[in-house]
């Protein structure tokens, strides 16, 4: 297969890196090279975070450019709005549904110009909701892995690849909460499939 | 027997070395050159510790080489500046146990002050450099970097940079081999570098360089890849795969010894294409060598500046097929901040309504320097907190005795980390005290080293590997260095904070102050989180101008609210609300 190639962003905190762990875990099982490149600088402070993942029969380079990305997955609105301009024109988008306004913008120094969810929408966006799923299914912290089951529909990996790699990287007591979480993150790509047949 | 594992270039590094039968592991933590000690440090079989300072460690270093055991140091590329001074004295002593320096530049500087390229150091310090491209190099290569300290007898600098430091991929790591300890050499002609020992090695030093040099010619570490021979390329490093990622059919020399060059390879490589280009980040080190050495190149087109990319390789090259992209849409920064309840926010808070001139550092602290806070001024290398406060002073005193001014400036506070403080803040406080220098010193004490992911450090002694250990105890120490106002202030309590700076800066003579409270983050329990009473918020903002990521004001209720996941119950914002509008809820987070 071609190169592919996923970013992964969001702010920090959220498990961006987590998520490019098992991506890059299921690539290599599926018998793949792959590179992930991380930029967590100061990220533990709340900064925007990108983790680049990249898999195939061969691959360079560890970071991407604009124009080639072919699934961006963002763990916040703004990020994903950030980093739209890596996509390529077949790119597909997965963008959590929760906007993590910076700072300055909370205490009323700055605002934030334009509509980012339109500004996403133009770009076809699918917006999934992906802490209220995790919630729901009793792991909050595994909005990641909702993000992750949507993104696996769209990448030829088997479903028993990203379970096994699930259990072998997630702590034990929250396995059952993080497999409930992609199996719904799967359902929602699913659905997405239906809607545009 | 082997198995692959995804590793980040530092992890590679570290299992390298421990396969190369690393004895000893030191250094000091500095992204992105963090993680490989740290990885080093879980090895049952390998002693590691963190060092105050990047020179410490490489003494350190020296010191169990000449004694005969392997030794990786490892530090970041401004680390390196600190450790030059040992450096370029080691070039001349060499090694004895093999001594390899792994040193990862920050080219793009995602988080550093500057973006310096370590490259120009060996060839100025004499010592051998390799170059990964990849997490997997980085494993080979650190493998064989302790052998060819020793066939060379001198110091071997591994040069890594962010995108291989922090670059994953699947590396097939083997079993620890056996090495012999090397025998206690004690030889005063190789290890006493006074003028008479230092004149002969630097001659030995150019002599063995001469044979180093055929050995990189010779090395396979180094290799020309003829393809297309209508444009060559030497590159080193990430930038390897760049260029490979760009255009897979031209021609390339890849450098893995970047000190000393492969010249007469290059030579050749050079005479089998048309054109021959250099492509390299953030410096010209490749392009310098080969014009010296009167081989034809170009720089590709490239920004001098900064990180490059795949793209910018094409672009060099005057390719029109570029990836079609919109350009990025402007979205509002984010930068940065200081912690929820990190308990150092009010001495900012309070210098910033001082409007002090403030002297600042690197860690979190420099994260004061943000809106709203805006509490530094300055922030230059590790320890310039302490010495540049003094040098403000003087130079005022100075310009105020000759007349050329009669403006007060407002009070200069140095503010500096635990860390830091033990890293270089050290030898400021002693140089000020020395001088009879008058300023004012804060000690942001948060009994840990924060910023590259809570390492431990000698003012909290906790070790690297959870040895038994003496704490550092601050004030006693700077009254030891002849500090007579030294004091010990709570900083999560903002008027305390405000009375000791203002007491402080008044004061006629030097001053310490030390505001000790733990990192919010080191412990994983917290109050009742805090909540705004909108009857009794009147929107007036001043919580706000704490800078504290849990709280947002409402343009439209003009009210205050408090996300209480985020919320750490350190109750600061309470202490600045005049109408007591913010209290702590019930429940314990």
């Amino acid at each position: 297969m071609d190169t592919k190639t996923v970013l992964l962003c969001g702010v920090g905190g959220q498990g961006t890196i987590l998520a490019a762990d098992i991506l890059a875990k299921v690539a290599a099982a599926a018998g793949l090279k792959v590179k992930l490149s991380e930029v967590h600088g100061m990220a533990q402070r709340g900064g925007s975070v990108t983790t680049i993942v990249r898999f195939g029969e061969k691959v360079h380079s560890p970071v991407t450019d604009p124009g080639c990305v072919d699934a961006l997955v963002s763990f916040e609105i703004l990020e994903a709005l950030r980093n739209a301009h890596f996509l390529s024109s077949e790119g597909i988008i997965f963008v959590n549904d929760e906007l993590n306004e910076p700072m300055s913008v909370r205490i009323g120094a700055q605002k934030i110009e334009n509509d980012p969810v339109a500004e996403l929408k133009k770009r076809k966006a699918h917006f999934i909701p992906a802490t209220e799923t995790a919630i729901s299914v009793g792991s909050p912290r595994s909005a990641n892995v909702v993000l992750l089951g949507a993104l696996s529909r769209v990448l030829p990996f088997d479903e028993n690849l990203w379970l096994d790699v699930i259990e072998a990287r997630v702590p034990e007591k929250t396995l059952e909460g993080n497999i409930a979480a992609f199996k719904a993150g799967r359902g929602f790509s699913s659905r997405m499939d239906k809607e545009e047949r | 027997m082997s198995e692959k594992l995804l590793l980040s270039g530092n992890e590679a590094i570290a299992y390298g070395a421990w396969e190369a039968g690393v004895d000893i592991g030191v250094g000091y933590p500095g992204t992105p050159s963090t993680e490989t000690l740290e990885a080093l440090s879980k090895k049952a079989d390998v002693y590691t510790e963190w060092s105050p300072n990047e020179k410490v460690a490489l003494e350190v270093g020296a010191g169990a080489s000449f004694y005969g055991s392997r030794v990786l140091v490892t530090m970041k590329h401004v680390g390196l500046n600190v450790a030059a001074d040992p450096l370029f004295t080691l070039g001349y002593t060499g090694v004895n146990g093999g001594l390899v320096l792994l040193v990862a530049d920050d080219p793009g500087m995602h988080s550093s002050q500057n973006e310096q390229d370590s490259h120009n150091y060996a060839p100025f310090a004499g010592v051998i450099m390799l170059d990964p491209s990849d997490p997997i190099e980085a494993y080979e290569m650190a493998k064989n970097a302790f052998k060819i300290s020793e066939k060379f007898d001198t110091v071997v600098i591994l040069r890594s940079s962010v995108r291989v430091a922090h670059t994953k991929e699947m590396v097939e790591v083997g079993r620890r081999g056996e090495t012999k300890k090397r025998a206690l050499v004690r030889d005063p002609k190789k290890w006493v570098m006074m003028p008479a020992f230092a004149k002969i090695a630097r001659e030995k030093l150019d002599d063995k360089f001469v044979d180093i040099a055929r050995y990189s010619n010779d090395s396979k570490l180094n290799r020309a890849e003829l393809r297309d021979k209508k444009i060559g390329v030497v590159c080193a490093g990430a930038v390897y795969h760049y260029v490979r990622e760009a255009d897979s059919d031209v021609s390339v020399y890849k450098v893995g010894i970047s000190n000393p060059l492969p010249l007469e390879e290059i030579r050749s490589f050079a005479s089998q294409v048309d054109e021959l280009y250099v492509a390299e980040e953030a410096d010209d080190y490749f392009e310098r060598s080969l014009a010296t050495a009167g081989i034809a190149c170009k720089p590709l087109s490239v920004p001098r500046r900064g990180e490059l990319t795949p793209e910018l390789i094409k672009k060099g090259l005057g390719y029109s097929n570029l990836s079609p992209h919109e350009n990025p849409e402007q979205v509002i920064a984010r930068p940065p901040l200081l912690c929820a309840g990190c308990p150092h926010r009010p001495v900012f808070y309070a210098l910033h309504k001082m409007g002090a001139i403030v002297t600042g550092d690197i860690g979190c602290y420099t994260l004061g320097a943000i809106p709203p806070l805006n509490g530094i001024d300055t922030c230059v290398c590790m320890g310039a907190s302490v010495s540049m406060a003094h040098g403000i002073e003087v130079a005022d005193n100075l310009a105020k005795q000759r007349g050329e001014t009669d403006e007060v400036i407002p009070p200069v506070v140095g503010v500096i980390g635990d860390s830091t403080f033990a890293h270089s803040g050290i030898t400021g406080v002693i140089n000020t005290v020395y001088n009879g220098g008058a300023g004012t010193i804060a000690i942001l004490d948060n009994r840990i080293t924060a910023m590259t992911g809570h390492q431990g450090n000698p003012v909290n002694g906790i070790t690297l590997q959870h040895r038994p250990s003496h704490e550092l105890e601050l004030e006693p120490f700077l009254k030891a260095c002849g500090v007579t106002r030294v004091r010990t202030v709570d900083s999560t309590d903002i008027d305390a904070v405000t009375q000791a700076l203002e007491e402080e800066t008044n004061a006629p003579e030097y001053s310490v102050i030390i505001f000790r409270s733990p990192c919010i983050l080191l412990t994983r329990t917290w109050p009742a989180a805090y909540a705004c009473d909108s009857d009794k918020c009147r929107g007036c903002k001043i919580c706000t101008k704490l800078g504290c990521p849990a709280l947002s004001f409402d343009e439209i209720t003009r009210k205050v609210t408090i996300e209480a996941g985020a919320c750490k119950g350190c109750g600061l914002c309470a202490q600045v609300c005049t109408f007591r509008a913010l209290t702590q809820t019930e429940s314990e987070v």
